[in-house]
């Protein structure tokens, strides 16, 4: 029955994909008159090259991490939370009042401290519309795509009014306390006696996304929440026979995917930052979305996807940087990712198991 | 406030609801046929550069709309290529339309100008002119009905005219024609379609076209209104129009109000920091998230409720 | 039901035109799967031809090759002796076939009026073609018996009423040949006869149908031919008069088929299940289930009867746990909420009532599961399937492969995906996740729905060997052999009533067809 392997599913196809989108972006590099093996070289240098490329890459790849698992959460439920964006925009607002309410003494109290006020405050702003998909049927969709909009202007009003340190021109919070500051790589790695670039902003956080993405896979697959949690993806009505409560289920698969979003301020606000920024999220939220879909929500796969997003995140500035290329064409990349792999899958996927079941017959 | 203000606040309300309408309407035929359509703020946004680009590059204001045309359209046709043809996931196929028409834009906008992903302003043959209609200067002193004819509704470029001209076009073309019924049909129950021996695929491409061409408008007006393509310039007005659709539940002149409403709501907006009824201050952040927060409202059932075409969002396989 | 119209007049006069329809050598393949193979058959002008076989014979594939929705791998249709290709359903109503599906295919938010005319209108304006649709829907009416309003929205018709719509739509069309796939399944016995009625006067204008079914009387009762088919193939055609229904179901299955089941007489023990004056209401405010008692006891199977749609699931889904409802349940003598937190449906296991639900595919499975995890489906917090935090995999994986070996599941492999097994083998790893459960009762929807005949013998012989085990159970089936050759006690259901209940020794298909139908001649 089976019309191709496995590993074509989880690793052939989405190699093919991503190979598609970077044959295309190399033709649009072509078109607007770049070397598209330079620009390949320039970004692979400028994510991998060095340790402060490599600081960058992860410090990008800790945020998709985050942002992906929360996309791949909510997926298992069938529900597609394009609300990353706001999720993490609030949990940066909640891991700042954290940080900000006390003098932390030292970090390791910080850090798990404002991890729970990010996961509370981007669980809070999932768990709006996740109620009102359960219990009002309102499509989560869209309003997970008004909550981006509504938290945008609610965290600007907060900090334009509450939060910004008065006489100070930029919209930001104060500086978080010396207490909060996370240990960078370089850091980290000194005890071991590695020297890591000292102003590469990946810090331990990374470490906590790596944790999370073990969690999801416990969850997900070892648990009776997971389990609960696919079967009401897979079907509704099973669900409601199996005596699984479909509000339930909504509600916590999006508290928790909320959550992993809001966690993302870990890195970005007390990790980069440390204080909050207007629009900190930088659009990684949504990349979440195409860091999901590649990485076939497996937490190897996110992971892999992150980093590859990490690197074409760090190339890209690099690119604007050195070739005079707009960094957004990442964004570009990120589409095309997003759009081969989750829209057009039928595409790619339809030639390659005629392949196989050419191939199949052929042996026997 | 006065009435002059009043005036004003309405005439950019219109300005505001224009681009608004047009893609909303845009969303209409597309979701009316079955096919969500998230992708109408990308496709606005490549149509608003390319004719600030086409327009700026030929002095032409209509190769400038041509060229938005073609490029909303042929955005329009790889969602129908994602979502019809290969059956993919219309919500994926529109997010990621979004993202490469927020990337395409500034890297190609940047190898062609090198401003950052501006394109240089308009001069007078690269816009849309206001047109006077007429009587509007004799009659502008006539009280309270000359500033509203000659402010409100005279002076507005063609599209604006346009735009609102579609609404009972669309209405009438909905209700009154056989093409209407069978995209109605089409979006609700695509198998009646099928079986009656019509092509989903055709009418369903047929929709999508409509709405590249109306989102192109959509884009063009708006390079028009601000004379020239800045980078990201729809700022969401493509979520905008499609909370406008749900909030207009999927009906032409429903449409017309609540893209006016969400108009009004830009414009008090723009013109105001704050506003202040009795001792509550109004901020303008809360201005700008109105919209959402009304959709939100209404998707919710606290408002009536929107019930969306029943075939939307799925792709049409052939059952026995 | 009495209908004879197997007039050999008709037939003699059909003999010299060629025949409405002939299929030649018609194949069609979906992957590995071969649904029809080398069919050739016709029919003849006029005449009512009835197709039967079991699910999955593949007579729903041929007549969606004839509409135009699927290709024929090979082979060639003849309408009228003139060879025509249908590459879409566009030529085939332009060859004057008209379709009417199981699944209605309708426009629910329009009008009766409009759904006829979709994709039959003339010119680009409605008003015309709405015009002359009305007047066209007004002769039609009083030529077949065929009354429906043309401006009602079709979701506020009947099913009986929504079915006319769509033959409405075929003769607005023309048609000359009307297919219609399992017209009854969803009709009241009365609205049966009306169809019929309905056939009738179609048949006697020349036209010919085409009627698919799985249901042996009727097509004893009214077709004038019938081919039957058998995994793929056209196994035969006879003259409806030179045939019986037994000879019919040995055609359709290939062999004898053994309608009895073997058991002994019942030995009723303690009440098990009351219930009384049990109501629901549906989301659209309709009264689903209008006060229905009935009692249960341990080591009795009770059937419940009657036309789909008229309770049975909703009674089922009340007592499972999946619909809320008032009214009183009570369980070995304990009350059960009905509604609230504790009327679900893991509530009602741990009580003691395993379900067998009628949709296995939607319900009884996660068909992207696999079979493991599905033997775990609703019992995943089982302390036995669990080590602390966490679901102890391996343990329920040797679990699924014991159950698998037990209940005969082929091929026993429990990490194979539910969507995998075959119809039958998917209903029994329900039946072992739910049967060792050792319930109270054990509450059972259309048991071998979609079951091949080997799989059917070996269910219904575990369904009484429960009984026999002194378990209490609720069996509801549309198929009134099983219902008679399972049950100790019938009831039959009727409008979400309890129509009266009858001992199978006791009466008969024509006595229980009638309550069935809503006439309840013996006051009970």
């Amino acid at each position: 029955m089976q019309k191709m392997p496995k590993w074509a599913d989880v690793a052939l196809i989405p190699l093919i994909n991503i190979l598609i989108a970077f044959t295309l972006s190399g033709l649009i590099i072509w078109a607007i008159g770049g070397d598209p093996f330079r620009a390949l070289k320039t970004m692979v240098t400028g994510s991998f090259g060095s340790t402060n490329g490599w600081g960058y890459t992860l410090y990008y790849t800790t945020n998709f991490i985050f942002t992906g698992l929360a996309v791949a959460t909510a997926y298992q439920a069938r529900l597609f939370n394009i609300g990353g964006e706001g999720q993490a925009m609030l949990g940066g607002l909640g891991v700042a009042l954290v940080a900000l309410s006390i003098d932390w003494p030292h970090w390791a109290i910080a850090l798990p401290a404002a991890a729970i006020g990010g996961a509370a405050f981007g669980a809070f702003w999932a768990v709006i519309p996740a109620y009102l998909q359960a219990k009002r049927g309102s499509h989560i969709v869209i309003t997970t795509i008004m909550f981006n909009f509504i938290a945008s202007a609610l965290v600007g009003y907060l900090l334009l009014n509450f939060l910004k340190v008065p006489g100070n021109m930029s919209t930001e919070s104060a500086g978080f306390p010396a207490g909060t500051n996370l240990p960078t790589f370089s850091d980290m790695l000194a005890p071991f006696g590695i020297t890591f670039a000292k102003n590469a902003p990946a810090n331990i956080s990374f470490l906590v996304a790596l944790a999370c993405a073990f969690g999801y896979w416990l969850l997900i697959w070892h648990t009776k929440l997971g389990y609960q949690i696919r079967a009401f993806g897979q079907s509704e009505t099973g669900a409601i026979y199996a005596g699984i409560n479909p509000v339930r289920i909504v509600v916590i698969t999006m508290v928790i995917s909320g959550a992993l979003a809001g966690m993302m301020a870990l890195n970005n606000v007390m990790g980069e930052a440390e204080r909050l920024i207007d629009n900190a999220v930088e659009g990684a939220g949504f990349i979440g979305i195409a860091v999901a879909l590649m990485g076939r929500n497996h937490p190897v796969g996110i992971v892999l996807a992150a980093l590859l997003f990490g690197f074409l995140f760090q190339g890209g500035s690099e690119l604007s940087l050195w070739e005079g290329i707009p960094r957004e064409l990442v964004v570009v990349i990120q589409g095309l990712v997003i759009l081969l792999t989750g829209a057009l899958d039928n595409m790619v996927r339809g030639p390659v198991e005629r392949l196989f079941l050419m191939l199949h017959k052929g042996e026997a | 406030m006065d009435f002059l203000t009043l005036i004003q606040i309405l005439d950019s309300t219109v300005r505001l609801a224009t681009p608004l309408l047009l893609a909303c309407l845009a969303g209409l035929y597309s979701e009316r046929a079955g096919v969500v359509d998230i992708g109408l703020e990308g496709k606005m946004l490549v149509a608003a550069f390319l004719a600030g680009a086409v327009s700026y590059v030929t002095g032409s204001v209509w190769l400038g709309m041509l060229a938005a045309i073609a490029g909303s359209t042929a955005l329009s046709m790889i969602h129908g290529l994602a979502s019809i043809t290969f059956r993919g996931d219309q919500l994926i196929s529109g997010v990621a339309l979004n993202f490469l028409a927020a990337g395409l834009t500034v890297v190609v906008g940047q190898a062609w100008f090198g401003l950052g992903g501006r394109t240089p302003s308009l001069s007078n043959g690269g816009r849309f002119e206001p047109i006077t209609l007429p009587f509007a200067d004799a009659v502008a002193d006539v009280p309270v009905l000359g500033p509203i004819y000659e402010e409100l509704i005279s002076g507005h470029t063609l599209l604006v005219y346009v735009a609102f001209a579609l609404v009972p076009l669309t209405w009438w073309v909905l209700y009154r024609t056989r093409f209407g019924l069978r995209l109605r049909a089409v979006g609700e129950n695509p198998s009646a379609v099928d079986t009656a021996g019509i092509s989903v695929v055709r009418l369903r491409f047929t929709a999508l076209v409509i709405a590249g061409v109306l989102c192109g408008l959509a884009g063009a007006y708006l390079a028009t209104l601000a004379a020239g393509f800045v980078k990201d310039m729809t700022a969401g007005r493509g979520y905008i129009a499609l909370a406008a659709l749900i909030f207009a539940k999927w009906r032409p002149w429903y449409a017309l109000s609540a893209t006016l409403l969400f108009g009004l709501l830009e414009a008090i907006g723009n013109r105001y920091q704050s506003i202040e009824i009795g001792a509550f201050e109004i901020p303008v952040q809360f201005m700008q998230a109105l919209p959402y927060i009304l959709t939100v409202v209404i998707l919710a059932g606290f408002v009536g409720k929107a019930i969306p075409p029943r075939a939307g969002g799925s792709p049409y396989v052939k059952e026995r | 039901m009495e209908l004879t119209h197997k007039s050999g007049r008709q037939e003699t006069a059909a003999h010299d035109l060629p025949p409405a329809i002939e299929l030649r050598g018609i194949s069609k393949a979906f992957g590995p799967v071969q649904a029809n193979k080398d069919i050739n058959f016709s029919v003849a002008k006029g005449t009512i031809h009835g197709i039967i076989g079991e699910n999955g014979a593949g007579k729903s594939t041929l007549m969606s090759i004839l509409y135009g929705f699927y290709k024929a791998d090979a082979g060639e249709v003849l309408i009228n002796g003139q060879t025509t290709l249908i590459p879409d359903s566009q030529a085939a109503i332009s060859a004057g076939i008209g379709m009417v599906f199981q699944h209605f295919k309708l426009v629910e938010n329009f009008t009766v009026l409009e759904n006829v005319i979709l994709g039959a209108e003339d010119g680009a304006m409605l008003r015309p073609s709405l015009a002359k649709a009305r007047k066209e829907l007004t002769r039609l009416a009083k030529e077949y018996e065929l009354n429906v309003n043309p401006d009602t929205l079709v979701e506020e018709l009947s099913v009986g009423h929504k079915q006319r719509v769509e033959i409405l739509k075929a003769l607005y069309r023309h048609a000359d040949i009307l297919i219609l796939d399992e017209p009854t399944g969803v009709l009241t016995p009365a609205e049966a006869d009306h169809l019929f009625r309905i056939f009738d006067g179609l048949k006697k204008q020349g036209k010919t149908i085409i009627l698919i079914t799985h249901k042996l009387r009727e097509i004893m009762d009214i077709t004038d031919t019938v081919s039957v088919m058998r995994r793929g193939e056209m196994t035969a055609t006879v003259k409806t008069s030179e045939t019986s229904p037994e000879h019919l179901a040995e055609l359709m299955v290939g062999r004898k088929v053994l309608l009895e089941v073997s058991k002994t007489p019942a030995r009723p023990g303690a009440s098990v299940l009351e219930v009384e004056n049990l109501r629901v209401v549906d989301e659209d405010k309709v009264e689903r289930l209008k006060g229905v008692s009935l009692q249960l006891r341990a080591g009795e199977i009770l059937g419940i009867a009657g036309v789909a749609g008229n309770g049975q699931s909703e009674l089922l889904e009340v007592l499972a746990g999946m619909q809320t409802a008032t009214g009183s349940v009570r369980l070995n003598g304990q009350e059960l909420d009905l509604t609230g937190a504790k009327s679900d449906a893991r509530t009602r296991r741990k009580k003691g009532i395993a379900h067998v639900p009628e949709d296995r595919h939607d319900e009884g499975l996660i068909l992207e599961f696999s079979a493991w995890e599905n033997i775990a489906f609703g019992y995943e917090d089982d302390p036995a399937y669990n080590k602390g935090m966490l679901m102890d995999n391996a343990a329920l994986r040797a679990e699924t492969h014991a159950k698998m070996e037990r209940f005969d599941v082929r091929p026993p492999h429990p990490r194979l995906e539910a969507k995998n097994f075959s119809g039958g083998n998917q209903q029994k790893i329900v039946l072992a996740r739910e049967i060792e459960r050792n319930p109270d009762l054990l509450l059972i929807g259309q048991p071998t729905r979609g079951v091949d005949i080997g799989a059917i013998e070996f269910i219904h012989q575990r369904i009484v060997e429960l009984r026999d085990q002194g378990k209490a159970i609720l069996l509801v089936s549309v198929e009134l052999d099983e219902i008679m050759s399972l049950s100790d006690r019938i009831a039959v259901m009727f409008d979400g009533q309890i129509m009266g209940e009858r001992r199978p020794e006791e009466t008969d298909e024509k006595e229980l067809g009638l309550l069935m139908a809503g006439i309840n001649r013996k006051a009970n």
